[in-house]
């Protein structure tokens, strides 16, 4: 086994445990964080049911963010359905034989990548050329989109431009999986691609990409607007009432 | 102090422009800060203490712990900006930090610093601070510029609500002894007299007596403003500015004449003679909870049915949204909740709990119980500003959005001539009038005019557009500041109403002699 496939190895083995141990641990925190009040957005549906429908248009469509602002709506839903579709279509590198799905999304996986990187780079330009958004961004803002762009456009070079050994690089990653090491082709595009990605992993749970767990515990979003039909009260907040009742 | 510009307004257009950031623009408004016989009554340290760096970052772990809302917005903002042209405070001055996200950061970046890996070992990256003097004085200004009214929070992907960041940063400010001082006097007032203007029961009992006297002398009708009535239907718990406020004050006799002319019984009560709940604007739940167990108190010991709120934005969030929680005040508590039941099974089920006047004028109309004459408000013409704290955090009627129709619909059946401002300016976007959220103070006139702006804007087109001369508000923070900022703007400062002294004008009394 080449120094190279076990340092991808051991990289991947981590990045994981990092990824998967450190979203479990946020989602924890959390959903063991108490929401004492009320406090839906409103006009904010009345039922459960409705709050999974206003969820699901605010994690699908970007209900709100379309609201605000057309222009980062437009690039940021194109980056993130792109992202989705990407995604999806990377299954094929992880299963054997691969799921029906995941063939019949295939071709329309296959430009996505274009747009996510073009719907990363409106992003950008807008956090450069808008003075409001210029002001609000640290370096790591512009670093999460730099790694982002640097990972679709050595994904696409691999597509598009000099092709890798896809069956060898599918042959590792089920051996990552079987615990059963496979050889990882020595291509410098895909080996870029694969620590770019493992860099992404890794800082998953010390970022802003906690937004993507974030937004389903979101309060002002995930509430029933309900509080004269029924009494909400935190485990905290609950002793406080014996004590002042007579 | 005096040495700024009221902002222009533009002819031809509901909405005023965003402006290019002026970082700084506002670095020098910072209200009065509280005196310790402000804070000792609300349990906060009498002055800035000598831990505070320490103290300041303990207390917010402690407020990480307990609402899920700071911890997850303090991770999830994804800087997309989509906030940051939303807040009136940022386009009515410019500064950056006025901006929501901005605003949000001045807490994230501590926060990150203290409770993060990413802020404890690379801080420079993802711009963490330490907690300083100086990080401390601009939470105290830049917290001190925020209404708290949720505008931001409506157009944030994930909701993101930067009143609740204020309401947290306020809450470690007081935990230090470094709060507000119109707050945290307000507040103890309540706490030792029952009302945010510490008006005693004799003195209310006076007031309630002339204005009896002026409304027979004006219509010859013996219309009643009950307090303390034991075995009355309907506790009223309104705004105590309704005593004595213009134009607040015929907006409250506008309720007792729709109670008359309805034939309802009902009654004041000078234990809890305040619906305003200041201690929400500095995110005490203590306090809250203190000043809301003063109407449970009330409506046990006057033996009420039902509870009803008067004209007032964020007393009918507090009302709405939290007394329930807090104190028992609504409907449904579990079978073994005592403390909630105990008043839950006096209150009669058929009636919401708490219930908004307009809420209750509105089914009245319904029902014909009472009859207005519409063209008693012929010389008017009428718009409506939608207060931040119903349109955003609370709810009328029993549809998502019945606080949007609800007061028009009470406005139309009580005037011939109304006429909404730009869409994008009401409703759910609407803007707040620029004195909320414990900004109402002199020592803020500045932040209270600029931040008046859009509103004023969106107003200026309706009167040029249909000849608007009155504003109609159902908030007891909104009428006092449009009074006061109006004529900034060179509206006049009458143009401001109650909607209930539009209904009050216009309800035709005796019916039920
Ligand atoms: C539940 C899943 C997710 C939802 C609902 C979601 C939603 C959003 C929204 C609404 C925005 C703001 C608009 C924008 O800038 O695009 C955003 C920003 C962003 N998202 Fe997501 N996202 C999700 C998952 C992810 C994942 C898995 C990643 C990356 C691996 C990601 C990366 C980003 C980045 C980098 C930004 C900031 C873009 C910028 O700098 O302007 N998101 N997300
Ligand atoms: S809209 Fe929400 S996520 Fe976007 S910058 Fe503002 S607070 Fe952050
Ligand atoms: S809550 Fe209102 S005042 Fe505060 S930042 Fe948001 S928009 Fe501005």
């Amino acid at each position: 086994m080449s120094f190279l496939t076990v340092t991808y190895a051991v990289l991947f083995y981590a990045a994981t445990a990092i990824l998967i141990g450190g979203l479990a641990y946020k989602i924890s925190v959390y959903a063991r964080t108490p929401a004492p009040l009320k406090i839906p957005t409103t006009p904010a549906p009345t039922t459960t049911s409705g709050v999974v429908m206003r969820m699901g248009r605010e994690v699908i469509f970007f209900e709100s963010l379309f609201k605000s602002s057309k222009w980062t709506w437009l690039f940021g839903w194109m980056f993130h359905i792109s992202l989705a579709l990407v995604l999806i279509r990377h299954l094929r590198y992880f299963t054997e034989p691969v799921w029906f799905w995941v063939s019949w999304l295939q071709p329309f996986g296959k430009y996505a990548g274009f747009f996510m990187v073009l719907g990363l780079l409106g992003l950008w330009s807008r956090r450069v050329l808008v003075d409001r958004v210029r002001y609000i961004s640290a370096p790591s803002d512009h670093l999460i989109l730099a790694l982002l762009v640097g990972i679709g456009i050595t994904g696409l070079s691999m597509k598009f431009v000099a092709h890798t050994d896809i069956v060898s690089l599918k042959a590792f990653i089920l051996g990552l999986m079987y615990f059963d090491w496979q050889p990882l082709p020595a291509d410098f595009n895909l080996l870029l691609h694969l620590l770019l990605v493992a860099v992404l992993m890794i800082i998953f749970p010390v970022s802003k990409l906690l937004h993507a767990p974030g937004v389903f515990f979101s309060p002002t979003r995930n509430q029933v607007d309900n509080p004269r039909e029924t009494r909400h009260l935190a485990p905290w907040a609950a002793p406080l009432d014996s004590s002042s009742a007579e | 102090m005096a040495d700024y510009e009221t902002p222009k307004l533009l002819a031809d257009v509901p909405v005023v422009v965003v402006p290019n950031i002026k970082p700084g623009a506002m670095s020098h408004s910072s209200p009065y800060v509280a005196k310790p016989d402000h804070n000792i009554p609300l349990g906060f340290p009498g002055e800035l203490v000598e831990n505070w760096q320490e103290a300041a970052i303990a207390k917010m772990g402690d407020i990480l712990q307990k609402y899920r809302s700071i911890q997850v917005y303090l991770d999830s903002c994804v800087k997309c900006g989509a906030c940051t042209d939303k807040c009136h405070y940022f386009l009515g001055t410019a500064d950056p930090k006025n901006m929501p996200v901005a605003r949000q950061d001045l807490l994230r970046k501590v926060y990150r610093r203290y409770y993060t890996f990413a802020g404890k070992y690379f801080p420079k990256l993802v711009g963490a601070t330490d907690l300083t003097k100086e990080v401390l004085d601009d939470w105290y200004s830049y917290y001190h510029q925020c209404s708290e009214c949720r505008r931001c929070s409506v157009y944030c992907p994930y909701g993101i609500d930067t009143a609740e960041i204020s309401m947290a940063a306020r809450e470690i400010l007081d935990s230090i002894g470094y709060g507000q001082k119109y707050c945290n006097e307000i507040i103890a007032k309540v706490h030792k007299i029952g009302n945010n203007l510490g008006l005693p029961g004799p003195a209310l009992e006076a007031t309630l007596e002339d204005l009896e006297d002026d409304i027979k002398t004006e219509t010859g009708v013996d219309v009643k403003l009950p307090l303390n009535q034991e075995g009355a239907d309907i506790l009223l718990i309104t705004p105590s500015a309704d005593f004595f406020a213009e134009p607040h004050i015929d907006g409250l006799i506008g309720y007792a004449k729709v109670f008359h002319a309805a034939g309802l019984s009902w009654t004041m009560s000078s234990y809890a003679s305040e619906a305003a709940n200041f201690s929400m604007f500095i995110g005490s739940y203590d306090n809250m909870k203190k000043q809301a167990e003063r109407i449970r108190k009330a409506a046990l010991e006057l033996g009420v049915k039902r509870i009803m709120v008067g004209e007032c934005g964020h007393a009918w969030r507090a009302a709405y949204s939290f007394w329930n929680t807090l104190a028992g005040v609504g409907h449904g508590a579990a079978e073994d909740d005592k403390y909630a039941r105990m008043l839950q099974k006096q209150l009669d089920s058929s009636y919401p709990v708490p219930q908004h006047i307009c809420e209750s004028t509105y089914d009245l109309i319904q029902q014909g119980a009472i009859k207005l004459d519409k063209s008693a408000n012929d010389h008017r013409r009428v718009t409506f500003h939608d207060s931040c704290n119903v349109a955003r955090a609370s709810r009328m009627g029993n549809m998502p959005g019945g606080q949007f129709i609800i007061p028009r619909e009470v406005i139309k059946a009580a005037c011939n001539n109304f006429f909404d401002m730009a869409p994008e300016t009401i409703h759910e976007g609407t803007f707040c009038c620029g004195g909320g959220g414990g900004l109402l103070t002199d020592d803020l006139m500045e932040v209270r005019v600029k931040g008046a702006l859009p509103r004023m804007q969106a107003l200026k087109y309706v009167v040029d557009e249909h000849k608007v001369d009155t504003l109609a508000a159902i908030c007891a923070i909104c009428k006092t500041q449009f009074a006061k900022v109006l004529p900034y703007y060179d509206f006049p400062m009458h143009m401001i109403l109650s909607v209930h002294q539009l209904v009050g004008d216009a309800v035709i009394l005796g019916s039920n002699d």
